[in-house]
């Protein structure tokens, strides 16, 4: 009898706690005031025109983009994820908006104030990183690049690291050899839908032989409202180069729920490798569930040369829906494709994600850790593919999946697809679903640690194989996001 | 002007063969299922490659075949030697015989088994007004597919066995299930229900067999109920002829405290698909659903079972193995789902796959869905070769390559077959590896 009221008056303890946690508000929700320069809600030829004309794009990329319209108007929207969301009204989207003063800046003096007090609220850390980090960094604020610093390091290595509307200007033969090359228009409807009115992105391309000497990183925003954001990130690294990429994003609160439909591409060359690192914390609407961002992007990467290698890592913790893949084809021999990932959901957050590895090449190697927490009334799948062709002999593959569940009433699925063509390779994959017990907590909690800082351990233990692929500087967002998203929910 | 071109639709076929079953139906709520179901038959659609549950396996070359209902043909005569023969005579058992999805009474052999359990067929049962066979039969529908209709449509001679309360059969009741030589290519549905009544024990073994003739295609429907503590142990044993189809699916509820240990092993059939459901409807149930396939040549194996864990406390435990060879297609998709109230679960899931050839190929799909938070639920599956280091091993000790191999394939299937209740059923089976592999069997 006493064991039982313990145990009550324990889990009562345990609700308050994951109610002040659900309950934490998005920190960093608020809405910059800043006059944009809108189109009018809606999309059609025209808009695409427009948007292409606006950019001042050579012919080729504005036919390529009506190209892309025209198929996706043949395209129906996918319904296949185990995620539920409301009829996106395609024509209620406002295609493009840019902040009005377009500053073409050399110092941060000449930035407007608003937009420095918008990046200081969000702690992204220009002018620390400018003083002390050695990192480049590209802000895109909506959809046009605002800043744009250490380009002269990297232009000393030939390093070309600028916005994609800026590439296409100054490049625009590398920019047509690979655009569309990893994710083609006709891809799925979403990656169409992108190929047509993608706003602005990253471009970068490492040289034979170089090793960028800094993590590149792109901070992306959504701000004006009801923009949907159609970035486009295009990544080459060349016979032998190296590159670490960093994508992380906070959004401010918004009521209305905001599409993100992004494609990202990554070419490896023979013995390239390409690192690409996202933190994502996008608005997850509120605690019924109302409002956050549609994060439905398209990523691949394909490690084209022998030897290359594609390493993918993502901490997933904001949008109300996350629908993404991030995708490698291993074609050359020996090629490495490695995907680390953890998704949190909590409240009414949905997310659908895992990864694709392609092996065509001899002996190559995948590595999958994924890892989904899901609390609240969340839902949270991981969905992946491993398929071995026939050609990759001694292919080797290494999947596995572990879901926490921290209340009764979220779900967790693993939806693993592992397609083997080849018996000359090996496949393993593993999958687990568990709770933080009450073992755990109690052993803590006699060592004097709160049942908070706990669950906070054990689930940053969980984690851990994940955070530990990140860079310094992410690593402590990352675990600062997780506590902020989940501390304290003991189910 | 443009013409339309009548696209063959295979349902209709079907849909035939069911109008002449129903016709020919003299009791009345029978036939009114049977109709329904032709019906429903009608307004469905076979799966394609699109469908989800069935994206690995093609039923394009199936269905361009007008099989004839084997039950309207004329009747396939086998001699009691032949029996003997097809049974497994290996282990006593009570015999109920099939031929082409109709029970024979005079072939079985169960005499001593109907003053134990009631047997009759389900034409029978109906006519009897049986309060059981009214009550549950059909009534297991957790994804019905055109396949379901087209059984349950079709069929003509199936059986209602019912375990009563507190009976426990000793001898293995031996279900002989013979398809074949019906004189063109003909389908055959054959369809049993089972109920398993409190505290009763009993074992089945199944075992599918084909006699020489035309392609034919059989699709066989099991429901089974475990009431509360029953234990009922299947075996199935399929050995259909290299060219046929088959396509089976066991639907099974499980009541509290009962007990369901399903072995599936498979090695006839050009394209072969499993379907096994259970839903553990009550607290602590175990379920097991273990199998192991072999193919070879171009045989095609599809897999697919779910296992629905609706209430708590209770464990479910899946172990499917596979061995291609030759440029075979072998299919793996597990699936299980946690629902929300089925906190205390246990469910393990695993699924091993060894290709022996380069054009052998497998898709595996398990899929974990839990909606409760305190559970235990893992699944793992991996795909590979004969392990090098193992057989390095084995050669580094002086024995030839080709036995090492055998060695290593028997250990693989043992964990299936250790299990296994009756141990002249083991060395059957163990045995029908190395004939179906064409290897020689180590012993």
């Amino acid at each position: 009898m006493e064991v039982a009221s313990g145990k009550s008056e324990k889990s009562l303890s345990d609700e308050k706690l994951i109610n002040e946690f659900t309950d934490s508000e998005y920190k960093w929700g608020f809405v910059t005031d800043i006059e944009s320069d809108d189109f009018a809600k809606g999309l059609s030829e025209d808009v695409v025109r427009k948007i292409s004309a606006i950019k001042k794009e050579p012919e080729w990329m504005t036919e390529y983009r009506v190209k892309a319209y025209k198929h996706w108007l043949t395209l129906k929207e996918p319904k296949w994820p185990n995620v539920k969301y409301p009829e996106i009204d395609f024509q209620d989207i406002r295609y493009y908006s840019a902040p009005k003063k377009q500053p073409q800046l050399e110092s941060l003096d000449e930035v407007d104030p608003e937009l420095l007090r918008t990046f200081e609220k969000l702690g992204i850390p220009i002018e620390e990183q400018k003083k002390f980090a050695n990192v480049a960094v590209d802000a895109v604020f909506d959809s046009v690049s605002v800043k744009t610093t250490f380009q002269a390091t990297l232009k000393e290595k030939g390093i070309i690291f600028s916005p994609l509307s800026e590439a296409l200007k100054e490049h625009p033969e590398l920019v047509k050899e690979y655009f569309g090359s990893v994710v083609p228009y006709t891809d799925n409807f979403y990656a169409s839908l992108n190929a047509a009115v993608f706003s602005e992105g990253s471009f970068v391309y490492i040289p034979k032989g170089v090793r960028c000497p800094m993590e590149l990183s792109t901070y992306f925003r959504i701000n004006a409202m009801d923009t949907g954001q159609f970035e486009r990130t295009l990544v080459i690294a060349d016979e032998g180069a190296y590159v670490s990429y960093l994508e992380g994003c906070t959004a401010p609160m918004r009521d209305n729920n905001q599409l993100h439909a992004a494609v990202v591409e990554l070419v490896a060359k023979k013995d390239a490798e390409i690192k690409y690192s996202t933190v994502q914390n996008w608005y997850p609407g509120d605690k019924d569930g109302k409002g956050g961002i549609y994060n439905f992007v398209t990523k691949r990467g394909v490690c084209d040369g022998d030897n290359s290698k594609i390493s993918w890592t993502q901490v997933e913790t904001g949008s109300a829906i996350t629908w993404k893949y991030p995708s490698t084809i291993l074609k050359g021999d020996n090629s490495v494709g490695e995907f680390y990932s953890v998704a949190v959901t909590n409240n009414f957050q949905q997310a659908d994600t895992g990864t694709k590895m392609i092996h065509l090449g001899k002996n190559t190697k995948s590595t999958i850790v994924s890892k989904g927490i899901s609390a609240g009334r969340s839902n949270n799948s991981y969905r992946g593919l491993v398929k071995i062709g026939k050609n990759a002999d001694g292919a080797r593959n290494y999947s596995q999946c572990d879901s926490m569940l921290m209340s009764d009433k979220c779900g967790a699925h693993t939806f693993p697809y592992l397609e083997i063509d080849n018996n000359n390779s090996t496949v393993e994959h593993e999958a687990t679903t568990s709770k933080v017990s009450e073992d755990q907590i109690f052993y803590l909690n006699q060592r004097g640690i709160s049942t908070e800082d706990a669950v906070n351990l054990i689930v940053n233990g969980f984690c851990k194989e994940v955070f530990k692929q990140l860079p310094m500087e992410f690593a402590v967002e990352a675990t600062k996001l997780l506590a902020l998203s989940l501390e304290g929910s003991v189910g | 002007m443009s013409v339309e071109v009548q696209k063959r639709n295979p349902i209709e076929n079907f849909v035939a063969s069911a109008e002449s079953v129903c016709e020919l139906n003299q009791n009345i709520k029978l036939k009114e299922i049977q109709l329904l179901a032709k019906n429903n038959l009608l307004n469905s659609q076979f799966p394609t490659l699109k469908t989800e549950e069935w994206k690995y396996t093609n039923l394009k070359k199936l269905l361009s075949y007008d099989f004839a209902n084997s039950s309207s043909m004329e009747k396939v005569v086998v001699s009691n030697n032949e029996i003997d023969k097809l049974k497994s005579s290996s282990f006593d058992s009570h015999l109920l015989v099939f031929v082409n999805g109709i029970f024979e009474k005079e072939l079985s052999d169960y005499s001593e088994l109907s003053n134990q359990i009631f047997i009759s067929t389900i034409s029978e049962a109906f006519e009897s007004d049986n309060e059981l066979v009214k009550k549950y039969f059909s009534k297991i529908s957790m994804e019905n597919t055109s396949f379901d209709f087209l059984n349950l449509s079709n069929f003509v001679g199936g059986l209602f066995i019912h375990i009563p309360k507190n009976v426990v059969i000793e001898k293995p009741i031996q279900i002989l299930n013979i398809t074949g030589n019906a004189g063109d290519i003909s389908f055959s549905s054959s369809r049993n229900l089972i109920i398993a009544d409190e505290n009763s024990e009993s074992t089945f073994v199944q075992k599918h067999v084909g006699l020489k003739g035309e392609i034919y295609f059989n699709n066989i429907s099991t429901e089974i109920y475990v009431e509360k503590n029953g234990i009922l142990n299947f075996y199935n044993l399929q050995l259909d002829n290299d060219d046929s189809y088959h396509f089976e699916k066991t639907d099974v509820i499980q009541n509290r405290d009962s007990q369901f240990h399903h072995y599936n092993f498979t090695f006839g059939g050009k394209l072969v698909r499993n379907d096994i459901n259970a839903k553990l409807d009550a607290e602590n149930i175990e379920c097991t659903l273990n199998g192991l396939y072999i193919a070879n040549d171009n045989q095609h194996i599809d897999n697919s079972t779910f296992i629905d864990h609706a209430k708590p406390h209770s464990t479910s435990n899946q172990l499917y193995k596979g061995i291609l060879d030759d440029s075979s297609h072998g299919v793996f998709a597990g699936k299980i789902l946690v629902a929300r109230d089925a906190q205390l679960t246990n469910a393990y899931q695993n699924s091993n796959t060894i290709l022996l050839s380069k054009e052998a190929k497998v898709d595996t799909k398990p899929q974990l869905e839990i909606y409760a938070d305190d559970v235990k639920c893992t699944h793992g599956a991996t795909v590979g070769q004969l392990d090098e280091s193992a057989l390095f091993y084995i050669l580094s000790r002086g024995i030839p390559r080709e036995k090492a191999k055998s060695m290593l394939i028997a250990a693989f299937a043992e964990s299936v077959l250790s299990d296994l209740k009756i141990d002249a059923l083991k060395n059957e089976i163990s045995h029908l590896i190395f004939e179906h592999l064409n290897r020689d069997e180590i012993l």
